[in-house]
């Protein structure tokens, strides 16, 4: 990182962090939110300024982060020319809209809200603009466009600002998902992503066959973001926005964004037949459509709204040529264009504030009234005609000659078009709105707003007249510097920042631009009449026609494909799954056998069909539930056995006392569910259900035999070696649990305490709901037992319950070295448990012990993730497992191990994980009308001799 | 032996599948858990078959010992089935109750199907 490059992280992050500010300060009241506004800004502004020199000596400031190297993604940043000057438009005009705004909203608006939204933007367009990384810049485009569309729909009262919102959102984020296809393009064929090596690989780029995908791809995306014909409509319908947002997003900042990306890789992939005929016919277009609907429209922002259309066009015109000279002018219209275009919205702005209303006809002589306003807006409006002395007459000159040095009829004759109707509409907003006789039917009687209000406009409107007379000194050195930065290495050409370059032809099409201009304006009236009765094409029609055919068609296919047969899906999903698979065999092959099978014992036939039968039978008979569930316990048996004799006693453990546990939940629901699957589907049905399983089972056991005979490497061996010497323990799958992949283990446990506590909140919100009336309705009495509590079962259980626990504890404390660990001693001590609970009812139990299973689960991940953490004390990654050997003199030596501590967290969530999902059961037992028993057992022997002696 | 493992995988599968095709809330669940079943024999057998290989270590010298890394990926996997099949009955529970059927499938709305064969 070198000079400046960390303030040029601390700018690009400032309005980010700054964005939680106001949305907090608004309590302190509307100007604490204005000024916690401002501050980031204003330091944002002070740190370009630091940095300014150096750019505008040619540095160029780089700074650094390697983010996804894999990917080529890093947070890298970059001050160029370029960047400088859309820095400091963006920080700039964010102040002054900051400053706007605070007069503008009123104390009905959420302003802190409003300020959040408009650092994000913010924060977004310079990310844009300083983006060293087109992965990064990629980002930064979609979140302008995300905030853009939180500023826009600000009124959420307002349809107009939530339709505009959500196109704008449609247009310009459909546009930054083709942009993204062509970065990507642009980025393999540089075979680098950052942007300082794609702008030096030009040649490279515009000789690459992929060139015209990728050159297309990225225009949808700066013609969408720039408005640009035929995307241009949404722009409009976006100024639904308050004022402050039009004038931040809408003419300075947010549609410049296609603009600066074309003048951005303007060096990469401008220069060929194509780039100039695509980007220079969409600007011209632009330009003249844009300028001849503005001149009718009656709505003031709309006006301005075209007129931003027409002068974007204008600038993708002047890159389109694709000459040095072209893009120079384009770099000073963008500064002339900031300037009057945030004036004038501006003036709108308060003209709208003070007289409540925007439409044209409704205004007119508010010159008197509003002399401020109006001098303001005149010098924006002056400069958007191109009226010498102001600055839009510099850049328009050097566009009008540049056009004509383009060469043929076409080009200078529409850019001259252009021009004229630009005047007619600049002229158009003077006369109509400032002009002629005062009148009486104002909505609101106008007068100057605070100078608050006028005095961000105000300073826009000086330096429209500064940079209008002393072009040189002022715009000069940033013009060069960013003109130089859109031209990369090449040479840069003659210009001359100045009024007067003699009698010329610009000149003179300037001349007849003017007169034309006000000569159409003379005949407004019935140049408007004809073009009322003229038929157009309207946009937003066609667009919401389009998004309705869209959806329709979505739902359609959604309700086609999604139609609530779940077995349907689940049956394309295995096919798929089967086709995939065998489009793989097809394709790879298998490599030769590398392993001879092993013997098979007569007691594993007898197991494998023990187990073959109860599959069968399960499936036979799943009609019958109770006889199907017991059978499920009988294949989960062979499959504990199988676990045995295949040298995994830990997993033999676990999957018996799971199946135990799984066993003993299925019947509690059973005990609320239908006792018998009733018969409903046909014949064909289960032959289609029966080929889809066969296939299935086939396939994966064809594909199971395939690899069992074949070898593979393993990563275990490093495991086996390090297990003792690295974990502390000889029971290689425990250490592997507890510590290799302990990360895993504990995501694991997480997922089971998640697990019971959403069977918990199931339980809870199933009891308040309909459910519970049916519930306390349903009559279960005919299935219960007379002898519910047996005095057999209590007796032998009570009797299990220390054995139980002294096992679970011994499987507990020796599942480091030998079989067992956390999971089996949990699920051991919870049938423990559940065997209470069977025996004496769940109540009864519950009311013995003071556990609450919630805090169980709790204190299980937390006992383990402070193990992990614990390793951290010593200086080492987390869940690094540390252990001893302590030797007390009547036991023998045994270990102590921070594995342990984690296997206790385990344990503990397992425990209170399976507790607590038969604790929801049992509550569902209860509002059933489960009655609830104050004896452990239905008949107590001891009661009678108790009785007898009493007698006695 | 690998002939016994591979078939006992694909016949659970098989039935693990079919009974996961039906109507029912209940035999889906039975159908599941097979299912898992086969899938925990399927991924605990990727370490290959062996016999009297525990992976515990002996104090003895050299033994040789199984792979234990599929047998520590298939134990959580055998818990987090359990936590998986407690949640799939409660959800089917819960449907029963609200609507007094254990069908999985969505029924087509009856004010559609009559639409369609209402004339005009």
């Amino acid at each position: 990182m070198g000079d400046g490059g960390g303030l040029l992280f601390a700018m690009a992050l400032l309005p980010f962090l700054g964005a939680l500010v106001p949305g907090l300060m608004i309590r302190a009241g509307r100007d604490a939110c204005a000024a916690f506004t401002a501050i980031p800004t204003a330091l944002a502004l002070v740190m370009l300024l630091v940095l300014a020199p150096a750019v505008l000596r040619g540095e160029v400031i780089e700074a650094r982060l390697e983010w996804l190297p894999q990917l080529g993604l890093s947070a890298s940043f970059f001050l160029d020319g370029l960047g400088l000057l859309f820095a400091g438009m963006i920080l700039g005009m964010g102040l002054l809209i900051t400053l706007y705004a605070r007069f503008y909203l009123s104390g009905e608006d959420p302003m802190g809200q409003f300020y959040t939204y408009l650092l994000l933007f913010q924060g977004a367009m310079l990310g844009i603009v300083v983006s060293d990384n087109i992965l990064l810049l990629l980002i930064f485009w979609e979140l302008t466009s995300l905030s853009s569309f939180l500023l826009i729909g600000y009124w959420k009262h307002l349809p107009e600002g939530r339709q505009g919102a959500r196109m704008a959102l449609a247009v310009t984020g459909a546009g930054g998902l083709a942009m993204i296809g062509g970065m990507l393009i642009l980025g393999e064929i540089v075979g680098s992503y950052q942007l300082t090596d794609i702008l030096a690989s030009g040649d490279a780029i515009r000789a690459s066959e992929w060139y015209m995908p990728a050159l297309i791809l990225i225009l949808l995306g700066a013609f969408t973001k720039s408005a640009q014909f035929p995307f241009h409509f949404w722009l409009p319908h976006a100024m639904a926005a308050p004022t402050p947002v039009s004038a931040y997003l809408h003419s300075a900042t947010m549609v410049k964004a296609g603009v600066f990306l074309l003048a951005r890789l303007w060096p990469a992939l401008s220069g060929t037949d194509a780039w100039f005929y695509l980007v220079t016919a969409t600007g011209l277009v632009t330009m003249v459509l844009g300028a001849s609907i503005a001149l009718f429209k009656d709505d003031l922002k709309a006006l301005l709204a075209y007129s931003t259309v027409s002068h974007l066009g204008l600038l993708t015109m002047l890159l389109g040529f694709g000459t040095r000279f072209a893009a120079i002018a384009a770099v000073f219209h963008i500064i002339n264009h900031l300037t009057f275009k945030a004036a004038l919205f501006m003036t709108a702005g308060i003209v709208d504030h003070e007289t409540h209303t925007r439409d044209v006809k409704r205004l007119g002589g508010l010159a008197g009234a509003m002399p401020i306003t109006f001098a303001i807006g005149g010098v924006a409006a002056l400069s958007m005609a191109g009226i010498p002395l102001f600055n839009g007459f510099l850049s328009k000159e050097m566009m009008l000659e540049e056009a004509v040095h383009v060469g043929g009829l076409a080009v200078p004759l529409l850019a001259t078009l252009g021009a004229l109707l630009s005047v007619a509409y600049s002229f158009r907003f003077i006369a109509h709105v400032f002009l002629g006789p005062e009148r009486d039917d104002y909505p609101s009687k106008p007068h100057d707003p605070p100078f608050g209000m006028w005095a961000a406009p105000g300073l826009l409107a000086f330096m429209v007249l500064l940079i209008g007379i002393l072009p040189a000194t002022t715009a000069g050195p940033l013009v060069a510097a960013a003109g130089g930065a859109v031209i990369g290495d090449a040479e840069m050409p003659y210009y001359s920042l100045k009024i007067w370059h003699g009698f010329n032809l610009p000149l003179l099409l300037s001349v007849v631009a003017v007169a034309g201009g006000a000569a159409v304006l003379l005949r407004h009236d019935r140049l408007e009449r004809r073009w009322r009765e003229t038929p157009r094409p309207e946009a937003k029609a066609i667009f919401d026609r389009l998004v309705a055919e869209a959806v329709r068609w979505t739902r359609t296919i959604t309700e086609y494909a999604h139609d609530g047969a779940i077995s349907r899906y689940l049956a394309i999903l295995v096919g798929a799954s089967v086709a995939l698979g065998l489009v793989a065999w097809w394709g790879g092959g298998v490599g030769p056998r590398t392993r001879d099978p092993l013997p098979i014992p007569t007691a594993v036939v007898a197991g494998w069909l023990a187990l073959l039968v109860a599959t069968a039978a399960t499936v036979l008979s799943h009609r019958r539930r109770f006889r199907a569930l017991v059978l499920v316990g009988v294949v989960g048996l062979m499959i504990s056995g199988g676990f045995v004799y295949l040298s995994a006693p830990d997993l033999a453990l676990t999957q018996i006392s799971v199946e135990t546990v799984t066993i003993m939940l299925l019947l509690l629901a059973l005990h609320f569910l239908p006792k018998e699957t009733p018969v409903e589907s046909d014949r064909a049905l289960r032959l289609r259900d029966g080929a889809v399983a066969l296939s299935a089972g086939i396939a994966v056991a064809a594909l199971a035999y395939v690899f069992l005979l074949r070898d593979v490497d393993v990563i275990s061996d490093y495991h086996l070696a390090n297990s003792y010497e690295g974990g502390g323990g000889t029971n290689v799958v425990n250490v592997i649990l507890v510590d290799f992949r302990g990360y895993d283990t504990y995501g694991e446990i997480i997922v089971l305490g998640i697990a019971g506590l959403i069977i918990y909140a199931l339980m809870e919100a199933l009891l308040h709901g309909p459910a519970a009336r049916r519930l306390r309705d349903t009559d279960y009495a005919h299935d219960r037992s007379r002898d519910r509590h047996p005095l057999m079962m209590v007796v032998a259980t009570r009797a299990m319950m220390p054995i139980a626990i002294m096992v679970g504890l011994y499987i507990f404390l020796r599942g480091h070295n030998e079989p067992g660990g956390g999971f089996v001693a949990g699920l051991v001590i919870s049938i423990a448990l559940l065997m209470q609970y069977m025996a004496s009812g769940f109540a009864w139990t519950q009311s013995r012990q003071r556990i609450e299973y919630h805090a169980m689960i709790g204190w299980g991940v937390v006992i383990a993730g402070l193990t992990g953490a614990g390793a951290w004390l010593a200086g080492q990654p987390f869940l690094t497992s540390a252990y001893t050997y302590v030797h007390l003199p009547p036991l023998e030596e045994f270990e102590l191990a921070t594995a342990m501590l984690f296997d206790l967290g385990v344990f503990l969530t397992v425990l209170g994980a399976v507790m607590l999902m038969l604790y929801s059961l049992s509550r569902i037992a209860r509002y059933a009308g489960e009655t609830v028993n104050v004896e452990p057992m239905d008949y107590d022997p001891t009661n009678r001799v108790n009785g007898l002696r009493r007698d006695g | 032996m690998e002939f016994v493992v591979a078939s006992s995988v694909g016949v659970l599968t098989a039935a693990g599948v079919y009974l996961m095709l039906r109507l029912r809330a209940f035999p889906v669940i039975l159908g599941l858990a097979l299912l898992s079943y086969a899938v925990n024999v399927f991924l605990f057998a990727s370490g290959r078959l062996a016999i009297d290989a525990p992976p515990v270590l002996s104090p003895y010298g050299d033994a040789s010992y199984t792979d234990p890394l599929p047998q520590a990926l298939v134990l959580t996997a055998i818990v987090i089935s359990f936590g998986m099949t407690a949640v799939l009955v409660m959800v089917a529970l819960g449907a029963y109750f609200e609507s007094d059927t254990d069908r999985i499938d969505v029924d087509a709305p009856a004010g559609e199907a009559e639409g369609e064969d209402t004339p005009g």
